[in-house]
């Protein structure tokens, strides 16, 4: 047993109806207790789904256990198919199901269903959500693309024939996949490579079964489509490319990748007409930005790649890496160690939480937990990944990957730090009223809101989805020194080195000038020169000559 | 205006007698888990420990939506393959995640076992387990800290569900009233209201000089209200069968009121509880009356917007059947379908008799057949919850988002108009977007 508060990822059964979801003809028959229908509403309200996800719930209940839950499925697959006609018929258990093992793959077998019927056997026990959304996909793809007759070679690609590929693994619910294949779409027509299928976002049933036609796959989200790719690569004599184009640098590596696979000469192609963000980054006013603390969790690809952006082409110091997806964790930790750190690999929320606080960034870029977590801790924070939130599906076009991509994360990475000479002016004026650290920079609305609601306007007064929060997909803490007391509060003690040493009034008001994102760090160094020193009592001097001795 | 609302049954005697469609398919509901995203806040020093799933879990936190700002006082503690493997003892496992959660949250005065679907399945006995952790933590000199268990479980409970079988589950633990004849009648509100309304019916009763009115639950666990034969159990919301049961059990007596949504449904409501304590009728009067006008006030505006609309529900909270009649009798709304996921037939005995005769009642629930009804009556406003909403509204339907109304403070007097107001504003959003 596992103590939760929050999950970074559902059951795997929610990766499945991102697959359904996120395809045109597709229904699943989803053996389940009353209250499983939740899930729906993950698509209707978070992606603002006009449609509801294309699942039917047999809600069996506690009377139905003694006697034929059996049949219940079966009236339920069958009236599904009746009902909405799907092309492909996906079956499966939710975790409880699981438990009482009726067979719906078998069930539905024998219900003799004049359609293709992709049975699941997704362990909740055992795996999560994007293991699920793999799974599945990978199944759907296998039963409906299947492998060509054993010998039977790729016939090569006539000649004036455009090259051709498969954009894999943008699903319902997924991270900004709407606008990154649109984007990435875009770049491969920039580069003369037709798309044959994008998968399974958009794909019906007959789309999967031109799978094979295609001279190559692109791997866009490894966490939902690597199995599949990797089956095609097998079978069908698919390569697919293995860098995810998001940032700059990645980019042009992805282009260069696709002109490889596709045969063609790309040199030209990427004239990066539309990439403001290395100019933005080598701007003076970006001078600001050298150096800067930042933190990053989220899923395997989306983390590594957002610490390669913030370490090569934002020039900030990464100081934290990790991420909750277990399955995925050997490429993190390659990458932290690229930035001589330790991986974070955990999906607990409380780990990461003492994890963020130890390392004190001066940013966080992680999911909707982080952003919750940064919330508290008073430090700013923009989302990188999944988990997604109404926020997270934004009006406007607002991708990850590609030029435009690149452009959106230098925008929203940048925009809740203080901007370079206002960051100056603060520490020069801290005495100042208005002018103090715990104002909020000038360009981000003053949020005076609480941190808690309160409790008088119980009961529950979350929503159950769209917070309004006008915060656009940045969050900015609210830096009130309430929040950091509570902050404080909350936190996991913080690691101290014992010491003997006493700080003077004078020292400890000092202490307060230092920029409260690095005052624990100050206080802990100086407390450790004190100790190494043998000094007892902790002067202003003392830290200064602290700072000298740790800044050699 | 006469100051008392008359309470004639509706003509043709309502529904008493209404045939009821039963339905039997998918449900479109959540399931008694869901209760604690409210209760965690009404118990302040209660925490709520549900023994399942990852689904579980995921319910949770997209119900209560993933921002709470405070850690929140509910967890759950995940059952994975070993425990179902039996390679670990699930209530050795359960005793660790407890002291790990204890440590943590040392403010912790009562701590509930939530059962789940997948506990419930692999019959892991949750009341053995919360007996032993009460002794054990006496033992270790931890006296203070109660622990009980209830089932939020789907495959038992529907929603509001979970909050009947969490304070069924308290009722045990409440004290005994002295018994004695000449004791004075008690009044005791059940069900959980929002503090602020708690209040103002705390303030009602004040003026009314009636006597003894306590609140079930209390907002802390160290303030459980006495129970006996001197109780008179007075509902505040309409899904807590096994509550009342149980109160009953212990020699409370129930009143018989309908529930107090709407100027009419809040004073009929207070009535009931002002004569169970013989408040004489003028000193009610005298103390209701400046509340009931502006509840009165308040109900005129969006009554113009409302009457004559036709609105149709889909089953979620229990609450369908007093808001149908507060809609249609305050507001001059059609109703066409009254969907409730259970229909409390004797709980429900004044608002069915209020209830205009004519419309459909409707327990349970096929989603597909009843999204057929409703298309096919195409009312002005649809009652339903967020996996529904959004599709409806693609549909051309005007909906109401069903959990609000259980998450808002929406009973007494001076919310009636609010009350009002949920229904009205989808209604007037459209109006100004087509405009």
């Amino acid at each position: 047993m596992q103590l939760t508060l929050w999950t970074y990822e559902g059951p795997p059964h929610v990766g499945a109806m991102r697959i359904a979801a996120a395809m045109s003809d597709v229904h699943y028959v989803l053996h389940a207790p009353q209250g499983d229908t939740y899930a729906d509403l993950l698509f209707t309200m978070i992606q603002r789904s006009d449609r509801r996800p294309p699942v039917t719930y047999t809600t069996f209940q506690a009377r139905d256990l003694g006697g034929d839950t059996a049949e219940l499925f079966k009236t339920a697959a069958r009236d599904a198919v009746e009902r909405f006609r799907p092309a492909a018929l996906l079956v499966g258990a939710s975790c409880t199901a699981e438990l009482i093992q009726d067979d719906p793959g078998g069930l539905a077998q024998a219900l003799n269903l004049d359609l293709p019927v992709v049975a699941l056997e997704l362990p909740s026990y055992q795996r999560k959500e994007n293991w699920g959304a793999a799974e599945t996909f990978y199944q759907l793809v296998r039963a409906l693309c299947p492998a060509p007759a054993a010998g039977a070679a790729r016939p090569p690609r006539a000649a004036g024939q455009r090259p051709r590929c498969n954009l894999l693994g943008a699903t319902a619910l997924g991270f900004r996949h709407r606008d990154d294949v649109t984007e990435v779409m875009h770049l491969l027509a920039e580069l003369g490579v037709d798309v044959n299928v994008c998968a399974p976002l958009g794909a019906s049933v007959a789309d999967l079964r031109r799978l094979g036609e295609a001279d190559f796959n692109v791997l866009l989200y490894p966490e939902i489509a690597e199995t599949a790719a990797t089956w095609l690569k097998r079978h069908h004599g698919q390569p697919h490319t293995t860098v995810v184009p998001i940032g700059m640098g990645a980019t042009r590596e992805f282009v260069a990748e696709v002109a490889a696979l596709a045969g063609l000469d790309a040199s030209a192609v990427l004239g990066e007409s539309g990439a403001r963000s290395p100019w933005y980054a080598r701007s003076v006013d970006s001078t600001y930005l050298t150096g800067k603390r930042v933190f990053v969790f989220g899923d395997a690809s989306h983390a590594i790649a957002a610490a390669r952006v913030a370490a090569r082409e934002l020039g900030f110091e990464v100081v934290g890496l990790g991420t909750y997806s277990r399955e995925f964790a050997r490429g993190v930790r390659d990458a932290a160690r690229s930035y001589g750190l330790e991986a974070l690999i955990s999906d607990d929320y409380l780990e990461v939480e003492a994890a963020i606080t130890a390392a004190q960034p001066e940013l966080v870029l992680g999911t909707q937990m982080e952003r919750h977590i940064a919330k508290r801790l008073g430090i700013p924070c923009a989302v990188i990944s999944a988990p997604v939130h109404v926020q997270d599906f934004p009006a406007r076009y607002s991708p990850q990957m590609g030029l435009e991509g690149a452009n959106v994360l230098f925008d929203t990475w940048v925009h809740p730090l203080m901007m370079g000479l206002e960051e100056h002016l603060l520490t020069m004026f801290k005495g100042d009223v208005e002018f103090h650290e715990d104002a909020a920079p000038s360009h981000l609305p003053q949020t005076n809101r609480p941190q808690a609601r309160p409790q008088a306007a119980t009961p529950a007064p979350e929503p159950a989805t769209p917070e309004p929060e006008g915060d656009g997909d940045v969050a900015v803490a609210p830096p009130l020194p309430q929040a950091q007391a509570q902050a404080q509060a909350q936190v996991p003690p913080q690691i101290t080195v014992p010491t003997e040493a006493r700080w003077d009034t004078e020292a400890e008001r000092e202490l307060k000038k230092i920029p409260f994102f690095v005052r624990g760090k100050a206080r802990r160094n100086t407390e450790r020169f004190a100790l190494e020193q043998g000094l007892s009592t902790i002067t202003v001097e003392t830290l200064y000559d602290a700072k000298a001795h740790f800044s050699r | 205006m006469s100051p008392v609302i008359p309470l004639h049954p509706a003509a043709e005697g309502g529904c008493t007698s209404a045939p009821v469609l039963r339905e039997r398919g998918q449900r479109e509901v959540f399931c008694g888990l869901t209760g604690i995203v409210w209760l965690h806040r009404k118990i302040q020093d209660a925490f709520f420990l549900v023994v399942g799933s990852r689904t579980c879990a995921h319910l949770l936190q997209s119900a209560a939506g993933v921002m709470i700002f405070a850690e929140p006082r509910f967890a759950t503690a995940i059952i994975d393959e070993r425990d179902l493997a039996g390679l670990a003892d699930a209530q050795d496992e359960l005793d660790r995640v407890v002291r790990q959660l204890l440590s943590r949250r040392p403010e912790i005065k009562l701590l509930f076992l939530v059962g789940s679907c997948p506990s419930e399945v692999i019959k892991l006995d949750l009341s053995r387990a919360a007996q032993r952790l009460s002794q054990r933590l006496v033992a270790e000199g931890q006296p203070d800290v109660r622990v009980l268990n209830y089932s939020g479980s789907g495959i038992e409970t529907t929603f509001t569900q979970g909050e009947d079988a969490c304070l069924a589950s308290l009722v045990p633990e409440l004290p005994a009233a002295p018994a004695t004849a000449a004791a004075v009648p008690q009044v005791m509100i059940v069900g959980t209201l929002a503090d602020v309304v708690e209040d103002q019916f705390r303030r009602l009763f004040t003026a009314m000089g009636a006597g003894e009115v306590v609140f079930f639950p209390p907002r802390r666990a160290g303030e459980l209200p006495p129970v006996g034969p001197n109780t008179r159990l007075l509902l505040a919301q309409p899904f807590l069968a096994d509550t009342a049961r149980a109160l009953e059990a212990r020699g409370a007596q129930r009143l018989v009121a309908p529930f107090p949504l709407g100027a009419e449904g809040t004073e009929a409501w207070l009535r009931t509880a002002a004569q169970a304590l013989a408040v004489p009728d003028d000193r009610i009067e005298r103390a209701i009356a400046p509340a009931r006008a502006r509840a009165q006030q308040a109900l005129a505006a969006p009554r113009r917007l409302l009457e004559g609309k036709r609105i149709f529900f889909f089953p979620d909270s229990q609450l369908e059947l007093p808001l149908a009649r507060f809609l249609a009798r305050e507001l001059g709304m059609v109703l066409t379908e009254v969907g409730t996921p259970y229909l409390h037939r004797a709980h429900m005995a004044a608002e069915l008799a209020l209830l205009p005769a004519g419309i459909t009642l409707s327990e349970g629930q096929d989603v597909e057949r009843q999204l057929d009804r409703c298309r096919a009556l195409q009312p002005d406003l649809v009652v339903c919850g967020l996996g529904l909403a959004n599709p409806l509204e693609a549909e051309g339907l005007t909906t109401k988002w069903a959990i609000e109304l259980v998450f808002s403070p929406i009973q007494g007097f001076e919310q009636a108009g609010d009350l009002a107001e949920l229904f009205a504003r989808p209604l007037r959003r459209r109006q100004k977007l087509a405009a």
